[in-house]
Order: structure tokens, then C-alpha cells, then sequence
């Protein structure tokens, strides 16, 4: 029960995090928009008091106003794609995607510290069946680590592959040979997310690399009565 | 009194229409996307306020505020994000930055703001001018 509150309050702060990143990027486009109306009602001013109003000038002024509105509607598609993925407890989801989308999720947070995501396609499609939020808070919470101690390159490379057995996640472009684990990282709360997710985690700070390791959930058979497990049984 | 106002934000479909209504406002801006270019040109240059985006991929809006103040203690800084919460503002205030606005920002309180940073620079100015003359007066073996 103390894993299950554990995880909760694991992904209520993920949702947290992730919410207030896309109101603040939400912000930004609407202060572009604001800055843009507010120039145009400048010029219709200045117009209406004898000021020659250029058209190409207030076409690229809507044109720029128009383009935020898109902005903005990417913004809230990915929000509203991504609160739904709570609503998913068990599905089938293909790795690199549910990466790229994690990865576009923690882009802002990456760019305040100019470092920038990269996925390594695999050769086919790797698919796993998984609770996608939370594999989405573990792949987040690996970012967060990776984007505070990015190498000098500051671009983070995630590479999914597989064999029979296992799927991992590999991260690399870090450099991790000084003080990048004050936080302890897994924590315990990353403990239990993990062991929800039946994954582990491999941590090589010589090669600068950390390495999320997903076990297929068809391959569980001896986790009667453990998350996974009722998972298996509920669905 | 043309208030001298340096704008810094990464990005720039923000930043130049924002400049342009100010300037019609009558203010002197000039604008960046860069924190390092603000750093130069906040030493350069006599701003009486600094209008500066918390959070931007070069450095972070509080760094930025830091090293400003450290050159310039006089130059009044206002902080404008959409990242707006008690505790950054808070921090702001320790770091030295005069106001804290969140975009998208309404251009009266933002040029009102100005004016009042320009006048607390004034102020701020003419006192350390007072203490100079004074120094000048004490230690002159008239």
C-alpha cells in the first residue's frame, strides 16, 4: 500500500511538473500574440491620426499572430495527449515514440539549460506493454538527470533496443564522473516506479551513460501479487 | 526624461514588437536574446532599467540578475516571465530585482514600472553624488 502512495505522489508530481513546463511555454505564445495585437492597435492609432499604414506591414503582423495560434495548438494537442495517457493503465505503446514524446515534454526544461534531446531509431519498432504514464514519468525522471549533467556536446543521444528478454533505454552525452548524484539517484521513490514498472536501472559514469532496463510484460510469470501482476489481471 | 531601458528575451517574435511599442512611448530601447551580450552591454551602456526574461537557454534570469547588479548595483532590473510564482518572486526580490511582472504583460504597468525605475535610479544616483561631494568636502584641507 506504501509502494501504491508512493507511486501516486511519484506521478502526481510528474503531472505537476509537466503541467506547469506547458503553461509557462502556454505564456510565452500568448505573449508573443499580446505583443504583436498590441503593435497592430499601435498602427491603427498612428494611422487614425494621419500616420500612412503600410499593408505588407500589418500582413506580417497577423501572418506572426497566426503563427503562435498554431504554436499554441500544438502546445495544448501534446497537453491533452498527454493527460490522457493516465486514463491508459495497460497498453501496448512503441518505445521510440513514447521516448520522443517524453523527450518533446521535457524539451523546455532541457533548453533552459541548453541541452537538447536526440533519439537513435532502432532498426524495427520495438513495442512493449506497459502502464505508458508512468513509463513516461520514469523515462522523464531519466531526463531530468541526464539534462543537469550533460557532457560539453549538451545534446543527450536515448537509443531504445531489444533482445528476447529485455528492452532498454539507453542515454548517453553525460558526464557523470563528478557530483551529478547529490540527489541519490534512484531515490526511493524512483525504487518503487521501477519496480512498478518491473524495470531496473544501470548507471555507468566512466562511459557517461545511463541505462533503463524494461523487462517485456509477457515475459513475467513469477510476480503473482505484485503490481504487475494485478496489472496482468485487471488490465 | 527619456527613460534608457534594455529588453532581454530569447525569443524574438516577443521581444522587437514589444520594443517597438515602447519606443513609440517615447523610451530609448535597445533589445537582446542574449544574456551574455545583456552582461556587455549593461556595463557599456547607462540603462536606467533592465527588463529581463527569467528563464532563457543561455543563463538563467536570476544568474543574469546576479551578475547585473554585481557590475551595476544602480541599474533597476524588472523581471518578466510567464514562469511567475510566489517563490521566484520572492528570489527575485533577493537577488536585487526591482518588480516582478508575468507576461503576457499589459504595456501601461510595464512602462509605469519603467518610469518609477528610472526615478529610484535617479534617486539612488544623485544620493552617491551627494556622498562624493561631501567626502570631497570633509577631506579637502581648505
Amino acid at each position: 500500500m506504501k509502494e501504491l502512495d508512493t507511486i501516486g505522489e511519484t506521478g502526481l508530481r510528474f503531472f505537476g511538473k509537466v503541467s506547469a513546463s506547458i503553461s509557462h511555454e502556454i505564456k510565452n505564445t500568448l505573449a508573443v500574440i499580446n505583443e504583436n495585437a498590441g503593435l497592430l492597435e499601435d498602427l491603427t492609432l498612428m494611422a487614425e491620426k494621419g500616420m500612412e499604414l503600410d499593408p505588407t506591414r500589418v500582413r506580417g503582423l497577423a501572418k506572426k499572430i497566426l503563427a503562435q495560434v498554431q504554436r499554441s495548438d500544438g502546445i495544448v494537442k501534446n497537453l491533452n495527449r498527454f493527460a490522457h495517457s493516465i486514463d491508459e493503465t495497460g497498453k501496448r505503446v512503441d518505445v521510440e515514440e513514447t521516448i520522443n514524446f517524453t523527450a518533446l515534454l521535457a524539451a523546455r526544461l532541457a533548453s533552459g539549460r541548453d541541452v537538447t534531446f536526440t533519439t537513435i531509431s532502432p532498426e524495427k519498432p520495438i513495442h512493449i506493454l506497459t502502464r505508458p504514464f508512468f513509463l513516461k514519468a520514469l523515462i522523464f525522471r531519466c531526463l531530468e538527470i541526464a539534462m543537469a549533467a550533460p557532457d560539453a556536446d549538451k545534446t543527450i543521444y536515448l537509443k531504445p533496443e531489444t533482445n528476447e528478454a529485455k528492452i532498454q533505454i539507453r542515454l548517453t552525452g553525460m558526464d557523470l564522473k563528478e557530483a551529478w548524484n547529490e540527489g541519490g539517484f534512484p531515490t526511493e521513490e524512483d525504487r518503487a516506479l521501477l519496480d512498478f514498472l518491473e524495470a531496473d536501472i544501470e548507471v555507468n559514469s566512466t562511459k557517461g551513460e545511463i541505462v533503463l532496463i524494461l523487462t517485456y510484460m509477457e515475459k513475467r510469470s513469477s510476480l503473482s501479487g505484485s503490481p504487475a501482476a494485478a496489472f496482468r489481471e485487471n488490465g | 526624461m527619456t527613460e534608457k531601458v534594455l529588453l532581454v528575451d530569447d525569443e524574438v517574435e516577443f521581444v522587437e514588437p514589444l520594443a517597438e511599442r515602447m519606443r513609440a512611448r517615447g523610451m530609448d530601447v535597445s533589445t537582446t536574446t542574449s544574456p551574455t551580450d545583456a552582461l556587455s552591454k549593461a556595463e557599456k551602456e547607462n540603462y536606467d532599467a533592465i527588463v529581463l526574461d527569467l528563464m532563457m537557454p543561455e543563463m538563467d534570469g536570476l544568474q543574469t540578475l546576479e551578475a547585473i547588479k554585481k557590475k551595476n548595483p544602480d541599474i533597476q532590473v524588472i523581471l518578466l516571465t510567464g514562469h511567475a510564482t510566489v517563490e521566484k518572486g520572492i528570489e527575485a526580490m533577493k537577488h536585487g530585482a526591482m518588480d516582478f511582472l508575468e507576461k503576457p504583460v499589459d504595456i501601461k504597468s510595464l512602462a509605469e514600472r519603467i518610469h518609477k525605475a528610472q526615478a529610484r535610479k535617479m534617486v539612488l544616483v544623485e544620493k552617491k553624488n551627494e556622498e562624493k561631494i561631501r567626502n570631497i568636502i570633509l577631506n579637502k584641507s581648505w
